[in-house]
């Protein structure tokens, strides 16, 4: 039976029905309903503080034997990169499947990244569905290609595949789970430099061996069209071509690295005009240009942005008149009542110098606040801060401010406070944690600083004050900043005032959530007794 | 045979329903056994900024995403949202839109999305029934007899 899936339900639907040990990630759109997909189903997961330990995690479960699926957005795999480089010359022993969920377009993002480029440089397989159903099937052809080479296999996921509903098939049982026994075989997996150049080399030979299967049983798809113009696509670009170019002969790729590179020597050789559509980076190109194939780039602005039917067309047509500019929408706000106001307000009045950092309360940028200078990344808000702190002049230094949340604080933001604790700069620093007791803007995931799991039952509770004071943060403060302004106000004053470190909390839940959380933690009261 | 696809763009802000009213049109498809294919961004809508998701469906659908200019219908759940969305809307395209809905009738303000997909229902081949079953199926039963109302409101056939 066939049912409407997105490509995120699709994914976890997959790894529930090949019985996937462990789902894990940190929340990220748009990749967040994979985990919490797979938990709806009954598959069990957890969400991990940041990417890297996520991917840590799902190492640690495919060496043992389980299968792992481990999920992030685009950025995310920037922080999750040190594991899977190295990762990628182990053998893991079950399927280690990385979901990275790029946002062309930055629908949702801080950056259009295209993350193609990390399977290269992890030389892991990659795939790239284009639709839900495909979703299903390849995350099922990734966990078998990463189980009969013993390798981490990227699925590649967009902001369209993702978040687009299409009918999917599923299968009963796919991929029957083997009894599996650990022995212990440092050789593939402690990587000390002995073991780690042999292991680089097998992983070599394993992409060879991987692209000779693709090139013989893999996901290529080859629509004869018209000889006129041959078309070289992946991903949600497929579908783009095939109703932008209904005539046009196609060689649609599932396997996106290593390439079938017989296979697109061949379909180039059949067309008189070999065009390659594909959204962001010129990757395809840059990959078959490398292996001495003649193939037509898509013109520079298209590089920019999701593609869509329109944009194919003028692509096809090497039309780069300017494109019709979309209305501004209503560009999304901090809620009514959201207690980020009084922080950013009271920022704005004191004319702070603001390092922000990623959540909702990136909007603190926009107006009637405007309060923020920069952000760049999950955890850069207190060291980027720090860095400002040692260069500008003393006037200018004592009012830098660091902003972050909760989740991000757990996430990365704590190395900041190492950071700070071990270089303090002359001025001292100041340290806004808007702490509303949840990961909002990704729509409402517990992290470590909750006290709950991805499944709202309870577990162990990092309290960021005793952390703070723990570590040697000399002034640790947490306020209700909307029920008491004027005092936080001078709390921020005079913490900018002082030579010292100093770390203010301002905890009050986020308004969207606070009567879920009643409940959660009324259950998890209930369930203690 | 000739592929014919109905699009389908349906706006409006974050929060008005804009999401569900499309898996309505999407899932209302589906069960009629055609192709559909329905898209969306989120992540900030939740954050009360403009919001728009397409659907299209027919015999083979290939790009979930509506064209500029060649949507057949375009729903939109605000009026101040409509000079928005308006390049969506094929020349020969119809608007469906808020201030064409008598709110005080509705039962909540809440239901402006049902309303309009009532609307929308006199332009498409689904059954009014078929159209009440998606919606019971995508909402939680408490909501239904309001959504019923609302849906008979938008299609003119006042229950």
């Amino acid at each position: 039976m066939k049912v409407l899936l997105n490509g995120d339900e699709a994914v976890a639907a997959a790894a529930f029905d090949a019985g996937v040990t462990l789902g894990t990630g940190y929340p990220g759109t748009p990749s967040t309903e994979i985990v919490e997909t797979f938990e709806d189903l009954g598959g069990k997961s957890q969400w991990a503080p940041n990417e890297k330990v996520a991917l840590e995690v799902g190492l640690g479960v495919a060496y043992a034997g389980g299968r792992a699926i481990v999920t992030m957005k685009h950025v995310g795999m920037n922080v999750a990169a040190d594991p899977l480089l190295t990762g990628a010359y182990t053998d893991v022993n079950r399927a280690l499947i990385v979901v990275s969920a790029d946002d062309p377009g930055m629908a949702s993002s801080q950056n259009e990244q295209d993350n193609r480029r990390y399977a290269v440089a992890a030389a892991v397989p990659m795939f790239e569905p284009s639709d839900s159903q495909e979703a299903y099937d390849f995350t099922l052809l990734a966990i078998e290609v990463s189980e009969r080479w013993h390798v981490p296999v990227m699925l590649r996921m967009t902001t369209r595949v993702c978040h687009s509903k299409t009918a999917v098939e599923r299968r009963e049982n796919p991929l029957p789970v083997e009894p599996f026994d650990y022995t212990k075989n440092p050789r593939v997996r402690a990587m000390v430099p002995a073991y780690a150049r042999i292991q680089h080399k097998k992983l070599r030979g394993k992409l060879r061996e991987i692209a000779k299967w693709c090139e013989e049983s893999g996901p290529i798809t080859r629509i004869e069209g018209s000889k006129k113009l041959g078309i070289i696509t992946s991903g949600i670009s497929y579908q783009h071509v095939r109703d932008a170019a209904p005539e046009a002969s196609v060689l649609k790729l599932g396997l996106t690295y290593p390439l079938p590179i017989d296979s697109i020597r061949k379909f180039a050789a059949s067309v008189d005009r070999c065009l390659v559509v594909e959204e962001g980076d010129p990757y395809l190109v840059e990959q078959i240009r490398n292996g001495g194939i003649q193939v037509e780039d898509k013109l520079e602005n298209f590089r920019y942005g999701e593609l869509n039917i329109d944009r194919v067309r003028r692509l096809i047509a090497l039309d780069d008149s300017p494109e019709a500019e979309q209305v501004p929408g209503k560009p999304p706000a901090l809620c009514p009542g959201c207690p980020h106001r009084t922080a950013f307000e009271v920022l704005r009045d004191l004319k702070c110098i603001v390092a922000n950092d990623i959540g909702c309360y990136g909007l603190g940028v926009l107006p009637p606040f405007e309060a923020v200078d920069l952000s760049v990344c999950m955890g850069s808000a207190i060291p980027v801060g720090l860095g400002m702190r040692h260069t500008l002049p003393t006037e200018q230094a004592k009012r830098v401010v660091s902003v972050l949340g909760d989740s991000t604080f757990m996430h990365t933001g704590i190395n900041g406070v190492i950071e700070m604790l071990f270089n303090p700069p002359a001025t001292g620093h100041v340290v806004l944690i808007l702490d509303n007791g949840i990961t909002a803007m990704t729509g409402m995931q517990e992290n470590p600083g909750t006290g709950r799991k991805l499944d709202h039952s309870g577990t162990n509770k990092i309290v960021f004050e005793n952390v703070l004071r723990a570590m040697g943060v000399k002034n640790v403060h947490v306020i209700d900043a909307v029920a008491n302004k004027a005092e936080f106000t001078k709390l921020v004053e005079d913490s900018m005032e002082k030579p010292e470190l100093t770390v203010i909390i301002a905890r009050r839940e986020c308004l969207l959530a606070v009567q879920s959380i009643r409940g959660w933690e009324k259950a998890n009261a209930e369930s203690c007794n | 045979m000739q592929n014919r696809v109905t699009n389908i763009v349906i706006a409006g802000l974050g929060g008005q329903g804009v999401l569900s009213a499309t898996d309505i049109v999407a899932d209302v498809a589906f069960a009629a056994g055609l192709e559909v294919k329905k898209s969306e961004v989120h992540g900030m809508s939740q954050r009360g900024g403009s919001v728009s998701s397409d659907v299209r469906y027919g015999t083979q659908v290939f790009s979930p995403m509506v064209s500029r200019g060649e949507a057949d219908f375009l729903v939109v759940t605000a009026t101040d949202q409509v000079p928005v969305n308006q390049a969506a809307l094929s020349p020969n395209g119809v608007l469906i839109e808020e201030s064409q809905i008598d709110a005080s009738k509705l039962t909540t303000k809440k239901a402006i999305n049902v309303a309009l997909l009532g609307k929308l229902s006199r332009h498409l081949e689904f059954t009014p029934e078929a159209w009440l079953e998606a919606i019971r199926r995508n909402f939680p039963e408490k909501l239904y007899e309001g959504n019923e109302k609302a849906f008979y409101l938008g299609r003119g056939e006042g229950a």
